[in-house]
């Protein structure tokens, strides 16, 4: 499986997407410069987390300009998967290749810490390998991860089957406890219409051996070689 | 230089017509101002008196330290660089190094909390950056006053969106630190950011412009009027009109950093560069001199290519801007155009401002002006230094356990303790702090020690901050000696080989005999403590004159120690793992309560003398800890520090998730001051069952005290004959308090 991972000016999760798509897929993927014009030729395209122009604007508002997001685009609408982890997620949102918007955080302030995430269903490329309602322990490290959505567009995401996580209690119950940033209905990750691009906020690149703290993130990769090997 | 608009070099620059108030506004004295005469032999121009001015500033030349500094133990086989470059440099073996430094931003960050906490986290990750070291972790060490003082929720919450604001963007995780609270810091707060890189020891950095006729070049950020004067405000107390110097605060830009760092590591990968040094304190004076002077050459630079972002800036401004995110370099002849084609693709200025010469003087030009003309290695030197008198603090009295009335209710103390503004989690501040970033953090905050993996190995980097004030002010000779044990133990406590440290000295005003002598006694505790631990001082800052109209902070030499894990499969830490595990005090417990967090809770001060520490006795109980960590036979292990045995036990517990039986094994010692004494030299160990007995016996055999003092079982702390506390009540409360108090 080849990927290719994009850098914008002060991404800083790029290197740790790299490790963990090599561990997992057996292939370096390729870092691919903001400036560039054109993506390799690949089977994932990875946006990573960071902090791309400093998020001094909305967060991934200026990334969404960059040069290679005409071909990011291009490529996701050609069916080419793409991944949008954290700050990814937000350059997926500010392309529109994803809707809705990721607001400031309910109370305020940057979150670093393990949530407990709702596997909504597993009959996608991103979530083959965990079980449908399984709950995973997932990192999230964010300022900006508070999802909203017009009523019509939420509406139309749950009823199609679009959110792809939520965020829950140890029990599965998506309650305003478990919720770390006030997103609607708990979202913490959403698919596109065609079930191939993915934004989420926790990172998944982040809990892919014990000695970090645990596995769960690694059943995202999985899935991925699984569909696209 | 090729520039043909530059003239002479013989030329002196026009005096500025002086007056005392202008040498007092540079904070000179008037005998440093005569010893500047003589140097120069003229009058200076106003952008020379603006350089001596920072040059001799208590921040930039340590006049009133330098000659305690060196009497600090700076050697050992680990160590690649001492004291006196950007940061401290210790070898890891394999080929790698750790890069290293502490420094304060205090002053700065009580008048503006967020931007100063953020440029003093900025600052220190340029100085391991500028070494060739890509930084992999942060940690601060802040101490803020009395919980419920009016300012005090404000400058709590400015600093650590401070922090975690630069420290996030640019991607490197905070991992650990500590944080006091104080009255005594009610008006001068204390922000101290500690930063550890990873280098190849082949590829390490120097400040040294060795050669003339090379090109000196900035990049980076452009100059602004910034943080004029910043060194010489945090050499001086605050008064009434200490608002007044909100303006002399920088503004810090993670962005412009984060894309820094990759761009100075991009261009390290190559040989282009010959010396580089970051422009901190003193901005572009303190950079050209100190890389002139360990050069051995001079400097002439022409301000008019410096890049600028306002107009109409003068010498003087340029020169003592200390606008946040550049560097000075000085590279190979001919290797610009390479250099300049990286900063370009990282969108940052690129510009040759000068070149080093065989005069040995910095030759400032602007605007075909000469604006300064200074010898470099007479600028360097010539600061003055201080032997400044002091008293030795007097020896506190040894308070007794019969003294302080006992508690009644140990439990209840326990609870009451690890639910107040000493003991209570931290966990509202970590959470603020990307600590995960980079993939390596093998133990996250709230243990004894952050581990980080070194990345693509199975080594393991310990680091902790620590000291403990209110022992230092009560006896700074023993305060000193367990600032740098509590660093060696917490280090040691996760299973890593203790390295070297670096420090952050805030003290008050050193022209007071008093502050003098706790500076002096608690170098002397230190200087001591590193030299029986072979742990030496690498690198560090210090920082005085911590007052306000005349009140000063307690002593304050904030220690950061590293130390190294061989195999992160070996490391421990403090949560307890199975039922029946036993539960193993290792060091004697004598109830000691002398300025414990017990005896202010039952007496509502602190009083006496802190607890001693025995540096043989340390060593001896570390490293036997330390081999029983690598061997794979313990399963948890915990320090004991603040708030004694009983809550080091409850961190235990809490972190576990598991409950603790018990044994009532105080004896004739009150059973508060058995439970909450501060006795040092101590661990709490679990062990399996079946390997209690011989662990015992092997900790005898070493002549090392070691006592059963019960088991890990339940959901509830016990001691027999005393009641229980439930874990999730005591969870709930030590969760609660920073949240209540800050929100």
């Amino acid at each position: 499986m080849r990927s290719s991972v994009i850098v914008f000016p002060a991404s800083n999760c790029d290197r740790d997407a790299s490790v963990a798509l090599e561990d997992i897929t057996g292939t370096k993927p390729t870092m691919v410069w903001h400036a560039e014009s054109t993506v390799p030729d690949c089977d994932l395209i990875l946006l990573p987390g960071g902090f791309s122009f400093g998020d001094y604007l909305r967060s991934g508002a200026m990334a969404a300009q960059s040069p290679i997001m005409k071909d990011v685009i291009a490529k996701a609408k050609s069916g080419v998967p793409v991944l949008g982890i954290c700050n990814g997620f937000q350059v997926l949102v500010e392309s529109e290749l994803l809707p809705g918007a990721l607001m400031r955080n309910r109370d305020i302030k940057f979150l670093c810490k393990d949530v407990q995430l709702k596997v909504e269903r597993n009959d996608t490329i991103f979530t083959s390998k965990y079980d449908a309602g399984e709950i995973i322990t997932i990192p999230i490290a964010h300022h900006d991860g508070n999802y909203f959505a017009s009523e019509d567009k939420l509406k139309q995401l749950e009823d199609e089957g679009r959110v792809a996580f939520r965020y829950v209690n140890e029990i599965g119950e998506a309650t305003p406890e478990a919720n770390p940033n006030g997103s609607q209905n708990n979202i913490a990750g959403i698919y596109s219409k065609s079930m191939k691009v993915l934004g989420l906020m926790p990172h998944p690149e982040r809990l892919i051996s014990n000695e970090l703290g645990g596995t769960d993130g690694r059943g995202l990769f999985e899935s991925l070689v699984e569909a696209l090997h | 230089m090729s520039d043909t608009n530059l003239i002479s070099e013989t030329a002196i620059p026009e005096p500025v017509a002086i007056t005392d108030e202008l040498i007092a506004e540079h904070g000179l004295s008037d005998d440093e101002y005569k010893h500047l005469l003589e140097i120069i032999g003229r009058e200076p121009s106003s952008t020379e008196l603006g350089i001596f001015s920072v040059m001799w500033s208590e921040h930039c030349s340590y006049k009133s330290s330098r000659y305690h500094l060196k009497k600090l133990p700076v050697d050992g086989p680990q160590v690649i660089q001492g004291p006196g470059e950007n940061a401290g440099v210790v070898d890891l073996g394999d080929g790698q190094a750790a890069v290293f430094k502490m420094e304060s931003h205090n002053h700065p960050s009580y008048i503006e909390p967020f931007q100063g906490a953020a440029t003093g986290v900025g600052g220190i990750m340029r100085d391991v950056f500028t070494m060739g070291a890509r930084p992999v972790a942060n940690l601060n060490a802040l101490r803020f006053g009395e919980p419920d003082h009016a300012k005090t929720s404000h400058l709590v919450n400015g600093v650590v969106a401070g922090i975690a604001a630069y420290g996030n963007c640019m991607g490197v995780p905070t991992v650990g630190g500590e944080t006091n609270f104080d009255k005594r810091y009610n008006q001068n707060i204390l922000v101290n950011a500690m930063c550890i890189g990873l280098a190849d020891t082949d590829k390490i950095f120097y400040s040294a412009a060795k050669g003339v006729g090379l090109p000196v070049v900035y990049v980076g950020s452009k100059t602004g009027r910034d943080g004029i004067h910043g060194a010489t405000m945090a050499s001086a107390e605050f008064d009434e009109q200490t608002d007044e110097k909100r303006p002399t605060v920088q503004v810090g830009d993670p962005f412009t950093e984060k894309l820094l760092l990759e761009a100075c590591l991009e261009l390290m990968s190559s040989d282009a560069i010959i010396a580089i040094q970051d422009m901190g304190a003193a901005g572009l004076t303190s950079s050209s001199v100190e890389m002139a002077d360990k050069g051995g050459v001079g400097f002439t630079m022409n301000l008019d290519k410096v890049p600028q972002r306002e107009r109409g800036m003068t010498a003087y401004e340029m020169m003592l801007s200390e606008s946040q995110e550049r560097m000075l370099m000085v590279l190979k002849p001919g290797s610009e155009p390479a250099a300049k084609a990286i900063f370009d693709k990282w969108d940052l200025d690129f510009a040759v401002i000068g070149e080093t010469t065989n005069t040995g003087r910095l030759i400032v030009h602007h605007k075909g002006v000469i604006e300064a003309n200074l010898p470099v290695a007479t600028l360097a030197d010539s600061a003055p230094e201080y032997q400044r008198p002091f008293v030795k603090t007097p020896e506190a009295p040894q308070v007794a356990p019969s003294d302080i009335p006992a508690s009644e209710d140990v439990l209840g103390t326990l609870k009451t303790l690890m639910s107040g503004p000493h003991l209570c989690s931290r966990r509202w501040i970590y959470e603020q702090y990307d600590h995960m970033v980079m993939g390596d953090t093998v133990q996250r905050p709230g243990g004894d020690a952050a581990v980080v993996r070194v990345h693509g190995t199975n080594k393991g980097l310990a680091s902790a901050t620590d000291v403990t004030p209110r022992y230092c002010y009560a006896d700074p000779y023993e305060g000193g000696k367990q600032a740098v044990v509590e660093t060696w133990r917490n280090i040691t406590a996760v299973g890593a080989k203790p390295l070297a440290i670096t420090n952050c000295l805030n003290f008050g005003n050193p022209t007071r005999e008093e502050i003098m002598g706790q500076f002096v006694g608690c170098l002397e505790g230190m200087g001591d403590a590193c030299r029986a631990l072979d742990y030496p001082i690498v690198s560090g800052n210090v920082s005085l004159y911590n007052e306000t109209n005349g009140i000063g902070i307690p002593p304050t030499p904030a220690i950061g120690g590293i130390g190294l894990i061989d195999d992160i499969a070996t490391q421990a830490t403090v949560a307890l793992q199975d039922e029946g595990d036993v539960l193993i005090v290792v060091g004697e417990t004598n109830g000691h309560v002398g300025q414990s967090l017990y005896q202010e809770l039952q007496t509502g001060e602190f009083n006496g003398a802190p607890p001693a520490v025995d540096l043989e006795v340390e060593r001896k109980h570390g490293d036997a800890i330390r081999t029983l960590i690598t061997e794979g036979r313990l399963k948890a292990v915990h320090d004991t520090s603040d708030g004694g045995l009983l809550v080091t036990v409850a961190e235990m517990c809490l972190a576990g998730k598991i409950g603790a039986q018990l044994s009532d094994i105080s004896g004739n010692i009150p059973a508060g001051s058995f439970w909450f004494g501060e006795d040092q030299g101590r661990y709490v160990i679990s062990i399996a069952a079946s390997d209690s007995e011989a662990l015992l016996a092997d900790l005898a055999a070493k002549g090392i005290a070691a006592y059963q003092i019960g088991i890990a079982t339940g959901k509830e702390i016990s001691i027999a004959g005393d009641g229980s506390l439930p874990l999730e009540q005591l969870s709930e409360e030590f969760e609660a308090y920073l949240p209540n108090l800050l929100a």
